[in-house]
């Protein structure tokens, strides 16, 4: 056998490899759906669905609706990124030269570290500083609330949105930099009035990932939003989120209606970040087509 | 020669390995909250005994404890409530039951209120008071704590303290009686419940009815709100399972089960 042959065999037998590893996951994620599909079934009989879609979860009394912790869920993702997005901007403003330059690395590295830190660790020193601070701050109430959950969530998503939109000034940074050098503008002028325009797209990505990030995290409001079934009036009540609610109730006997309202959680959970997922792409194959 | 002979004592001991793990007996044990002291320091003794033996606890409630034994992901499945008609059918288990538990009501220490009647209770857990002023305690709102859905503490607790009351909807859920101890001693306007063999002094237990939460009280049935701890397994234990439920019946094991705060049950 000469080399030739040996070495396009092998490059079949990689590709093939590499096809069914692609082919794998690809069906693992179907399967994952169809199979939430196929248990959710049971809900979506007549009568049945109203009953999940309904804004009352009290076992007890035989209600199941899960719409508070869709509320619950939105609720507390959406207020991480609100509290987050400017932040991560700050961060980025400061790194690209708003700040000393010596310090940009540094603050680069430390939020590079933030990605690795477990989500139980933050939840666990929360509970332990920051819910008694939060409690005292607002005469007994707020302690384990939305705003906690949300204030640590936040913390979580802070670096997704920093590394996405640094790589994108950074990217568009040269050619940028020098004509807003030629046009006099200052820095701060070059990022607000400049690089945040150009990269709108990035930043609407940005903020779709980090929310995505917030939807899935079930550590951090399990054990900071204090998980009550109940509709948020307030930030400072405590909620349950969908992840949450499967994470409490996936313990209880396997036959009860309690167990199959799960699934239909994971199926708009599901459902939900899907739709974030395509939104991103939806941005993304739209600044291309402009681009050409 | 020489090559050979190393072959084949390689190949002896690569069959030899596994047939020395099998030798490890391994026992699984999951579910209920409140067993967890007593089944530790029973496997840490039975363990130190013989070296051969392996037994891992694990937590998750009287509902996963079902959930698990029935499945045969474990031997051993805890529960802290009796187990339902459907539960016995669907999966054959039989239940060993080895100690009384009490479920105490429990307040912050700093809280004045050291006594309840079973229908302030009641109000309190159905959201009808909300203030802490009005039965004598703090200046703010009564902030409740509930266990999740399988646990066999909040079975007993709704049942008898609460007579199947309603339960407000704002209860913040904690998933363990370790958990409900923390978030109590955490929290100076928190009202939640737990069993008895978890309280210690980072939290006050209530006097119910007149009635102090002790396990003397709740063995004699003074105390209303008890319930019976469980071991259950899929048909009749064998092996290492048998031998653990043994020792927790053993005299030996009563030591174990009061050292943890509960009254054992004379078999």
């Amino acid at each position: 056998m000469n080399g030739a042959t040996r070495r396009a065999r092998r490059e079949r037998w990689l590709e093939g490899s590499l096809l069914l590893a692609a082919l794998a996951s690809a069906c693992a994620v179907l399967l994952i759906l169809a199979f939430l599909v196929y248990f959710s079934l049971p809900l979506f009989r007549p009568g049945a669905i109203a009953g999940i879609l309904s804004g009352r979860w009290q076992p007890v009394g035989g209600e199941f609706g899960i719409l508070p912790m869709l509320a619950g869920s939105l609720l507390i993702a959406s207020l991480a990124l609100a509290i987050a997005f400017p932040l991560a901007l700050g961060v980025c403003a400061f790194v690209q030269g708003l700040g000393p330059p010596a310090l940009a690395r540094p603050v680069l590295a430390a939020v590079h570290f933030m990605t690795s830190i477990p989500t139980i660790v933050y939840s666990f020193v929360s509970v332990i500083l920051l819910v008694p601070a939060l409690r005292s701050a607002f005469a007994g109430r707020g302690g384990f609330s939305i705003l906690t959950a949300s204030l640590v969530l936040s913390v979580l998503i802070l670096p997704t949105i920093v590394l996405l939109v640094h790589a994108s000034w950074s990217g568009l940074g040269p050619s940028v930099r020098m004509t807003c050098a030629a046009l006099g503008l200052s820095r701060t002028q070059e990022i607000f009035r400049v690089l945040v325009p150009v990269s709108s797209r990035s930043l609407v990505v940005a903020a779709i990932l980090a929310l995505g990030r917030a939807l899935g995290d079930t550590m951090v409001s399990l054990l900071l939003a204090g998980n009550s079934p109940q509709w948020p009036s307030s930030i400072l009540d405590s909620a349950r989120t969908l992840t949450a609610h499967i994470a409490m109730v996936l313990a209880v006997d396997s036959q009860s209606p309690a167990y199959l309202s799960i699934f239909s959680s994971g199926l708009i959970l599901l459902l939900v970040t899907a739709s974030l997922t395509l939104a991103v792409r939806w941005i993304q194959s739209a600044a291309g087509r402009r681009r050409r | 020669m020489m090559r050979t002979s190393a072959i084949a004592v390689a190949l002896l001991s690569a069959l030899a390995l596994p047939g020395c793990t099998s030798k490890v007996e391994t026992l699984g044990i999951a579910g209920g909250t409140a067993h967890i002291p007593v089944m530790e320091k029973a496997a840490a003794k039975l363990m130190a005994a013989d070296p051969g033996i392996r037994i891992t606890v694990e937590g998750g409630g009287s509902g996963v404890g079902v959930q698990k034994v029935g499945e045969g992901l474990v031997q051993i499945g805890n529960t802290g409530r009796p187990l339902s008609d459907q539960e016995v059918d669907k999966y054959g288990l039989k239940s060993f039951a080895f100690a009384i538990d009490g479920v105490a009501v429990a307040v912050h220490p700093d809280n004045a209120v050291s006594e309840l009647t079973s229908d302030q209770c009641r109000e309190i857990f159905a959201g009808r008071i909300s203030s802490w002023k009005v039965i004598g305690g703090p200046d703010g709102p009564i902030s409740l704590y509930g266990r999740d859905e399988a646990s066999g503490t909040r079975e007993v607790f709704w049942t008898t303290a609460l007579a199947k009351g309603e339960v407000a909807a704002s209860t913040k859920v904690v998933p363990s009686n370790g958990a409900m101890k923390t978030a109590i001693a955490g929290d100076p306007l928190a009202i939640g419940y737990l069993g008895i063999g978890h309280v210690d002094e980072s939290v006050k237990a209530i006097v119910l009815d007149g009635v102090e939460p002790t396990q003397e009280n709740a063995t004699s049935g003074v105390y209303k709100v008890n319930r019976q701890l469980f071991m259950n397994t899929k048909g009749e234990p064998a092996g290492l399972a048998k031998k653990f439920i043994d020792y927790i019946l053993s005299p030996e094991g009563a030591k174990i089960i009061e050292e943890c705060g509960y009254i054992p049950v004379s078999r």
